[in-house]
């Protein structure tokens, strides 16, 4: 038996997923052509631990009894080790500690990442390092230890200004802690400091909004992500807004707020680049963008998701695969198996082609002919929406523009975007139909 | 939902062992020799009743109690075939028994002819009732008489037969027996006397309902030495052998080998099989006057065996029975596949279920929105959903129906029109067609009569009710201190789609309401088209009264504003009479639609949301521009 054969099996019989093992050794002997860019891939690290429960969230998050950052630190080291031989990338081209509240982890254990990372794949200095930081006090007092660790880059959840709405938010932090990080984390990163505002809040108007918004410009940095609040159900805040003890704006009213603040960012030197995304002097996120363009990432920690290849076991198609939620749970398997990966599932020609649609028209330049012709060699995109009644009358109502550069929403297209994707998404499936029946033929 | 009828037992094929009574074991050994029942002991009758009055449950234990099946536990009204006659709880077509039953000494015939309860099928039940001499009369010792229960009376009443009034459910905590005996003296003038009380569910006095069907209803007053000469009163389509024909004996015999003629047609076959329903088929080799049974005689279609028609033998011609008006389409409405592609497996659909219904009419159709189709009529909207849910159920069809419309007419006004359409008076089902003022003296537009019985407190809101649907009250009648029977003249427009929904709600489900043909009157009709974004949609357009135009026009806009999702743009939702705007909505067009964030651990929830939507999307039938939900055509006419 050949060490090949032998690691496969291995694989298959450690996964979780159990038979999705055999699918993959299915699709080996029937495709053979590799996505693009298989060899990098960026890394995300998942950090799944609150100091206490926003009122709006619904993420993989866990209130700690008490914490044991040494295990953590061992088990993210050893399933970034595994899925890195997994992929056999050979360079990790950025990476992101998101959460969960990551400035929460001690900067030792994202120092032991990142030297792990280093072990077994090539991290540029230059790579950028993200660090998603909550603007409490002990979160500023620590960032310098942070950027020793080897972060380069800082996202400041600062959510609003106004105190108020932090409140309703269930925010540990006030509107003067948030100014405050922020401008640590400029002096530490100039240039490389972002920061989450969200709108739509509870009690808020179009008119307090903008105001917001305009307080918050001179202060920040280059990069701004702007989220609506969505209710998500189970939380705190659907319950009191589905009791009517608080109500949101409404539909018409956050077209305004988004829409408005498009324009105040834009005034103020910064280019959306996705659809909640902004930035100055080109301060872009290099590790959000990969998302966007379809590149591949290597999901580490409690229900962390990634994109990859399987390079080690001789896969052809990238999966998608999702860590084990619960962080207990998640430790067992990585002590057990290396990783703690509970599921995988196969991403075929079209499937992966619906990704790098959907993900790509969120940008502003949208998806260019060249970035299309790397994942889909033979159908440009002409071939596939060219002809579609539905796309020229997207075209037509100054939503879509599609030519010899490429396929992008307009301004105004950007904010429907929900509403074009599906029609996109049945475009493409009927194209490879047609195309499929043709090639029976 | 909008249930009137029972269900009912049905014809079972071979694979029914169970249904194996002990008399007729003993009657297949000894081969039955039909000459034994002679005219004087036999007798053909029907069970009619409201929907739930325990119909189903009478014939059970009268089958049981004369052999005709096993007597088991599972004898509970299970005979329904059809998924849509379980599920609906209805009878769609009449079936027929015959029962062999001993008293004082003698063994009779008895021909029970079921019959289906709603009144969108009473043209069966008309059928059925001719082909008896008396009927059993059930009422819910209960509930009492309702709508149903006085439209049954009335036909067997015009038909002359005998009527045995008998009271179910005695056994029920609430049965007040008295309470309706006095209704049944009051309302159809039978001496309470005459009332048999019973309990179909637990046997109680089943027996005497058989012992008073030999003493009341009279035998059939065929001669056994006249012409063969027979009835076809239903008919039903197998694929194997052909049509299988029910019919009933006037005069003479019929025999295996004989040569008979249809009138209708005057073709002539030769009867290759024929016997009893019991409810099987139960071959034997003659059947003679006054007798009922089927006859398969190598019919290939369903018309070739004309339900009405007379059957004779080879040269011996005699005058044909009057038969049957033919079921009269009422309700019209267009039918289309939801993908034209599925345009081929639909009509064979369409084809294979008129083979066991006659009453569906069809012609094709087409429509700039929604392609090739066919225009169908029925016998009223539970026929037509009957219909469209067998086509879903049993074919596995998705089809798109456009709002139900009744038969309008109109005198034409000048001369070269009349030659034109080859007719003064044309008939419009498509609302489509209905042609411009200028060109007709007159439209004249389908009434009913509506009988309602209910509760006296509903009285007022009954009565707002029909007022708002343009009817005309004809008289209103106590039937005992607390129940009241009223009857309206009313536009069948008005009551074709939610009237029935919207007086059991408006009752708690204590109002009945049954109604029959009343021919046609003059109106004051217009055709109202409605408009998406400045295009007429030919599937919208729809007739109003003159004086209900503007509520009407002002409603469906409405509900089309409900029923159109919103899109990307603004759509304008307008009624318009001719050129002139007369309502008007606005469905707003999405400002913004497009979620916060999207980074790598969204991408599964959100392509997953995504697809769902596209698939969602091939529900939606487009519209020049616009998508519309399938069902937006039917719920336009439904008031709130």
């Amino acid at each position: 038996m050949s060490r090949q054969t032998l690691l496969t099996q291995q694989h298959a019989l450690q996964c979780l997923g159990t038979a999705l093992g055999f699918v993959l050794l299915r699709s080996i002997a029937t495709t053979h052509r590799l996505p693009p860019q298989a060899d990098e891939a960026s890394l995300y690290v998942h950090w799944p631990y609150c100091l206490k429960r926003c009122s709006y969230c619904n993420f993989n998050k866990y209130i700690p009894r008490n914490q044991n950052h040494a295990v953590m630190t061992a088990c993210l080291q050893r399933e970034t080790q595994t899925l890195l031989q997994l992929s056999q990338v050979s360079r990790i081209s950025s990476v992101f500690f998101g959460g969960g509240t990551p400035s929460l982890a001690q900067p030792s254990t994202i120092a032991a990442v990142l030297e792990t990372v280093s072990k077994h794949a090539h991290l540029s200095d230059e790579a950028e390092v993200t660090l998603e930081v909550n603007p409490t006090p002990a979160g500023k007092a620590s960032l310098k230890d942070f950027t020793l660790a080897g972060v380069n880059r800082f996202s400041v959840g600062i959510q609003s200004l106004n105190d108020d709405h932090l409140r309703t938010l269930g925010r540990d932090h006030d509107s003067q802690h948030a100014l405050w990080t922020v401008s640590e984390a400029r002096t530490l990163c100039p240039g490389r400091v972002s920061v989450d505002v969200m709108f739509a809040l509870p009690g808020q108007s179009v008119k307090s909004w903008e105001s917001e918004l305009e307080k918050l410009l001179p202060v920040c940095d280059d990069h701004v992500s702007l989220y609506q609040l969505t209710l998500e159900r189970g939380t705190q805040l659907f319950k009191q807004v589905d009791s009517g003890e608080l109500s949101v704006p409404g539909d018409d009213v956050t077209a305004v707020m988004y829409n408005s603040a498009r324009g105040v960012l834009e005034k103020a030197g910064f280019r959306q680049y996705e659809v909640s995304n902004f930035a100055k002097n080109n301060a872009v996120s290099e590790h959000n963008i990969g998302y966007w363009k379809g590149r591949q990432y290597i999901g580490v920690g409690p229900g962390a998701h990634g994109r990859f290849v399987l390079r080690a076991v001789g896969g052809v198609q990238r999966e998608a695969r999702t860590q084990t939620l619960e962080p207990d749970v998640w430790i067992r398997e990585v002590q057990r198996h290396g990783h703690g990966t509970r599921r995988r599932i196969q991403l075929d020609h079209h499937g992966l082609l619906e990704e790098v649609l959907v993900m790509g028209l969120r940008m502003n330049e949208g998806i260019t002919q060249q970035h299309w012709k790397l994942f889909s060699p033979e159908d440009d995109l002409q071939q596939i929406f060219g002809m579609s009644e539905k796309v020229q009358e997207f075209q037509a109502g100054g939503l879509l523009k599609l030519n010899n550069r490429g396929l992008r929403c307009s301004w105004e297209g950007l904010a429907l975007l929900d509403s074009i994707l599906p029609t996109m998404l049945l475009e493409l499936e009927m194209f490879f139909k047609k195309d499929c029946t043709q090639g029976n033929a | 939902s909008k249930c009137w009828a029972g269900r009912g037992w049905h014809n079972h094929t071979k694979e029914n062992a169970w249904v194996q009574g002990l008399f007729q074991d003993l009657i297949s050994k000894e081969n039955l020799d039909m000459s034994k029942f002679p005219v004087e002991r036999i007798r053909n009758f029907s069970i009619v009743a409201h929907i739930d009055h325990g119909k189903s449950t009478l014939a059970d234990r009268l089958l049981e109690i004369t052999g005709a099946i096993a007597k088991t536990a599972s004898n509970k009204q299970v005979l329904d075939k059809l998924q849509v006659e379980r599920e609906r709880g209805i009878t769609v077509k009449a079936q027929t028994a015959s029962l062999f039953y001993q008293h004082d000494g003698q063994t009779y015939l008895l021909n029970l002819i079921d019959t289906p309860g709603h009144v969108d099928f009473s043209y069966e039940v008309s059928r059925s009732i001719s082909a008896c001499q008396g009927v059993l009369l059930i009422v819910d010792a209960n509930q009492g008489i309702q709508a149903q229960t006085v439209a049954n009376f009335y036909l067997a009443f015009e038909a002359q037969l005998t009527i045995i009034p008998v009271i179910n459910k005695i056994d029920l905590k609430n049965a007040d027996p008295e309470r309706v005996e006095k209704q049944i003296e009051k309302v159809f003038d039978i001496p309470k006397e005459e009332c048999i009380r019973i309990s179909a569910k637990l046997g109680t006095n089943v027996d005497q309902v058989l012992q008073e069907v030999v003493k009341r209803i009279p035998p059939p007053t065929a001669r056994v030495d006249d012409l063969f000469k027979a009835l076809v009163f239903d008919s039903t389509f197998d694929h194997y052998r052909g049509v299988v024909a029910n019919i009933a004996l006037f005069g003479g015999r019929v025999s295996r080998g004989d040569k008979i003629v249809s009138a209708h047609l005057g073709k002539s076959y030769e009867v290759n099989e024929l016997g009893l329903l019991r409810p099987d088929e139960h071959p034997t080799e003659t059947l003679y006057a006054g007798q009922v049974g089927y006859v398969i005689a190598g019919m290939k279609e369903v018309k070739e065996a004309q339900i009405g028609d007379t059957l004779y033998l080879h040269k011996q011609p005699v005058e044909a029975l009057p038969g049957f008006k033919p079921a009269k389409s009422m309700v019209f409405a267009g039918m289309y596949p939801m993908d034209q592609s599925e345009y081929t497996a639909l009509r064979s659909a369409v084809e294979k279920l008129m083979l066991n219904d006659s009453s569906v009419t069809v012609q094709k159709d087409s429509s700039l929105a929604l392609g090739a189709g066919w225009r169908l009529g029925f016998l009223g909207l539970l026929h037509m959903e009957v219909f469209n849910q067998r086509l879903e159920q049993e074919y596995n069809a998705s089809v798109i129906v456009t709002a139900p419309t009744v038969p309008y007419k109109a005198v034409l006004a000048s001369a070269k029109l009349i030659k034109e359409h080859g007719e003064e008076v044309i008939t419009i089902i498509n609302p489509a067609q209905f042609p411009d003022k200028s060109q007709v003296v007159k439209y004249l537009e389908p009434m009913v009569m509506g009988t309602i019985i209910a509760p006296d407190d509903f009285t007022g809101k009954i009565m707002t009710l029909c007022q708002s649907r343009r009817a005309v009250q004809k008289n209103m009648f106590y039937i005992d201190e607390h129940r009241v029977m009223i009857k309206y003249i009313f536009p069948l427009n008005e009551i074709v789609v939610d009237f029935y929904d919207q007086l059991k709600s408006m009752s708690s489900g204590y109002a009945s309401f049954d109604y029959e043909d009343a021919g046609y009157e003059a109106a004051d009709l217009i055709k109202m088209d409605f408009l998406l974004n400045g295009r007429p949609v030919e599937e919208l357009a729809t007739i109003v009264h003159k004086d209900k135009a503007y509520s009407a026009g002002k409603a469906i806009c409405e509900r089309l504003k409900e029923s159109i999702p919103r899109q990307m743009f603004e759509i304008a939702v307008q009624a318009a009479i001719g050129s002139k705007i007369i309502a008007r909505e606005t469905i707003k067009a999405y400002r913004k639609n497009v979620l916060a964030k999207c980074y790598g651990g969204d991408v599964t929830r959100k392509m997953k949301l995504l697809k769902k939507q596209a698939e969602g999307k091939k529900k939606l039938r487009r519209i020049g521009n616009i998508d519309v939900p399938k069902d937006a055509f039917i719920n336009v006419l439904k008031r709130k």
